[in-house]
């Protein structure tokens, strides 16, 4: 099977330092990737310049074999790779649906939608409400509740659920659970599955190795700018994997 | 590694499914004492969910309040019509306000803007002779295109918005003596050569209260405005730029442009307040309207918009400018001096803005 993601030897540099030295990835169909490294290692910078927020020096990325070039996040979208930020990018003072849709609202057909550019509140509703139940989040009441009012899981739930709405190809997600306590961490991993068990792949940067190891199929490993390896966590384990990361053992050589 | 699986085997023995938890219609499920939420606690939540609802308050008891110390004179049709006529202009530019405080911005500018906008109106139809509606619509263009300015110098230049309002005040303000040297064009003047610059400034009689055609198109505008900010992706935008700028940008929303756009859209409601405004003095006098730019923020800030960005309503700025109206008309039939208006009306400021405070910490 071919990658759907590929970024080749991509080098970004912040005046003298060397965030990304020649970086790879690959990203298959289907599959969940995780990324850890060490702070510093160049892992945020990788996933940046695959969502379109940073421009790279030099390199390619290529989605499904075909290269392409992102000035913004809004390319990036529009080909279908979604991000997931950290801080999840959504509007607090704003309604679900409102969130869900903004930058790509639905407006209303005919006379009203093209001339006065009204939107069609009640089609982004349900849609919201559907999208929504598709992750088993339907129990959301009120979609035109404000996110402020939601807790820090709903939230993530909101920005997941906008992502793999529109993310055709590829989703991002940066540092899910950082922010979220044990039970809701671990409905984003749950979350996580469903995405993946609908055949969206899914790129997974954490800090969290038990969250890491429990829902990624393979695991790349960061260091120093570039990729040393990319493990089978099934195969190692997670103390094998800090050892690597932070240069305390050889990687296994890649076959 | 198996010590860990038995590990997550166990959180998920444990954990109740995320759905009962995200289940709960409740704003904060997740706070501890669902049940003992104290009344002060449930007035924030009203409060945080309808903001519009504290000018409306102010206002009904102001009203009530003047009623009983200003007495009928108060009350009388000619009395409350005259408040409306009053707040015309700072209603309208308090519309215009609203849009770019809800940027999390603010635009000292605004007055100076519409002076310009109406010398621009008044030079050209009443001394060179140029037709009045050309005229008005070289105004409106006028607004527009310093509206324009002031969001350009935000965005490209990334100065914050109090400061470049305060310096194209001073430069607005400076070629409206320069286009005029300091001269009025006479409201006489105006009547021969171009009488429609006083349009808005004609009455009309319903039922013993006197309204300004500038009263309805105040109105108008308000609601104008309010549907572009409800209805259309425009105006929840805006609110997305206020409410978190970053957050925005990733969503996919060009920040930049939009801003350029809320400035020209604010410009363009203030060039029609210039032609509204000549028709409400009667002249066109370079010194007018020196108060105009704090007033408008007054009103915005009494309407219950957060200067922070991303919340308020537009008809709250209704509301706020109708308040500041009804305290100054109230006050001073009430027989008090101009110096305690103001001092009330200072009050008035701190205590919203206190207000709005308290209300935002609902979301932490």
């Amino acid at each position: 099977m071919d990658p759907v993601l590929i970024a080749k030897s991509v080098s970004k540099k912040y005046g003298t330092v060397v965030a990304l030295d020649n970086a790879d990835l690959e990203l298959y169909p289907g599959e969940v990737l995780g990324v850890i490294g060490d702070n510093g290692a160049g892992k945020s910078t990788l996933i940046k310049v695959l969502c379109g927020a940073v421009i790279p020096d030099g390199g390619e990325i290529l989605l499904d074999g075909k290269k392409v070039t992102f000035t913004s996040p809004i390319e990036a979208r529009t080909l279908g790779i979604e991000t997931v930020y950290q801080n999840l990018a959504l509007s607090p003072a704003l309604s679900i649906t409102d969130n869900m849709f903004l930058g790509r609202e639905i407006r209303q057909k005919g006379f009203l939608g093209k001339f006065f550019r009204f939107l069609d509140s009640k089609a982004m509703a349900d849609e919201a409400r559907k999208r929504l139940s598709d992750l088993g989040l339907l129990t959301i009441q009120n979609i035109n509740q404000l996110v402020e009012t939601l807790s820090g899981g709903q939230r993530q739930g909101v920005a997941v659920a906008r992502a793999t709405s529109f993310g055709t190809k590829v989703v991002i997600m940066d540092e899910p659970t950082a922010a979220l306590g044990v039970k809701e961490s671990r409905r984003v991993l749950e979350l996580i599955s469903e995405v993946r068990a609908r055949g969206i792949p899914i790129i997974l940067i954490s800090h969290n190795m038990p969250h890491v190891f429990e829902v990624a199929d393979r695991i790349h490993i960061h260091r120093l700018g570039t990729r040393l390896c990319v493990i089978d966590p099934k195969k190692h384990e997670m103390s094998d994997a800090v050892a690597f990361m932070t240069g305390a053992k050889e990687p296994p050589k890649p076959n | 590694m198996n010590e860990i699986s038995e590990d997550i085997k166990k959180d998920l023995k444990d954990q109740p499914k995320f759905q009962d938890d995200i289940g709960s219609k409740n704003q904060d499920h997740h706070s501890f004492e669902l049940g003992k939420q104290s009344f002060l606690k449930k007035i924030q939540h009203f409060l945080h969910g309808n903001p519009t609802i504290v000018p409306v308050i102010i206002l009904i008891l102001s009203v009530i309040g003047f009623g009983f110390l200003a007495g009928g004179k108060f009350f009388s049709a000619f009395n409350l019509s005259l408040i409306v006529q009053q707040v015309t202009i700072v209603g309208i530019l308090a519309a215009a306000q609203t849009l770019i405080i809800l940027t999390a911005g603010i635009d000292l500018s605004v007055a100076a803007m519409m002076v310009l906008a109406s010398v621009f109106m008044g030079k050209l139809s009443v001394e060179m002779g140029m037709p009045t509606l050309p005229a008005i619509i070289v105004g409106m263009v006028a607004g527009v295109l310093t509206g324009a300015f002031n969001g350009l110098l935000v965005t490209r230049l990334r100065l914050p918005p109090f400061i470049v309002t305060l310096g194209t005040w001073n430069i607005f303000f400076a070629l409206v003596i320069f286009f005029t040297g300091s001269q009025s064009i006479r409201s006489s003047d105006i009547e021969i050569q171009a009488p429609l610059l006083h349009f808005w400034g004609e009455r009309i009689n319903l039922g013993g209260f006197v309204f300004t055609y500038g009263a309805f198109l105040m109105i108008g505008i308000f609601v104008f405005l309010w549907f572009l900010l409800n209805k259309t992706a425009w105006g929840r935008h805006v609110y997305a730029i206020g409410d978190d700028k970053e957050a925005a940008e990733l969503s996919g929303i060009r920040t930049d442009r939009m801003l350029v756009s809320i400035y020209a859209v604010a410009g363009l409601v203030i060039g029609i307040g210039a032609w509204v405004s000549i028709g409400r003095v009667g002249s066109v006098s370079p010194t007018s309207f020196y108060e105009g730019n704090l007033d408008s923020i007054t009103a915005v800030v009494i309407g219950g918009t957060s200067l922070f960005g991303g919340r308020g309503t537009i008809i709250g700025s209704l509301f706020g400018a109708l308040i500041v109206g009804v305290f100054s008309s109230g006050l001073s039939i009430a027989g008090l001096d101009v110096l305690w208006q103001r001092f009330a009306l200072g009050c008035l400021i701190i205590i919203a803005v206190g207000i709005d405070q308290w209300i935002r910490k609902v979301s932490n």
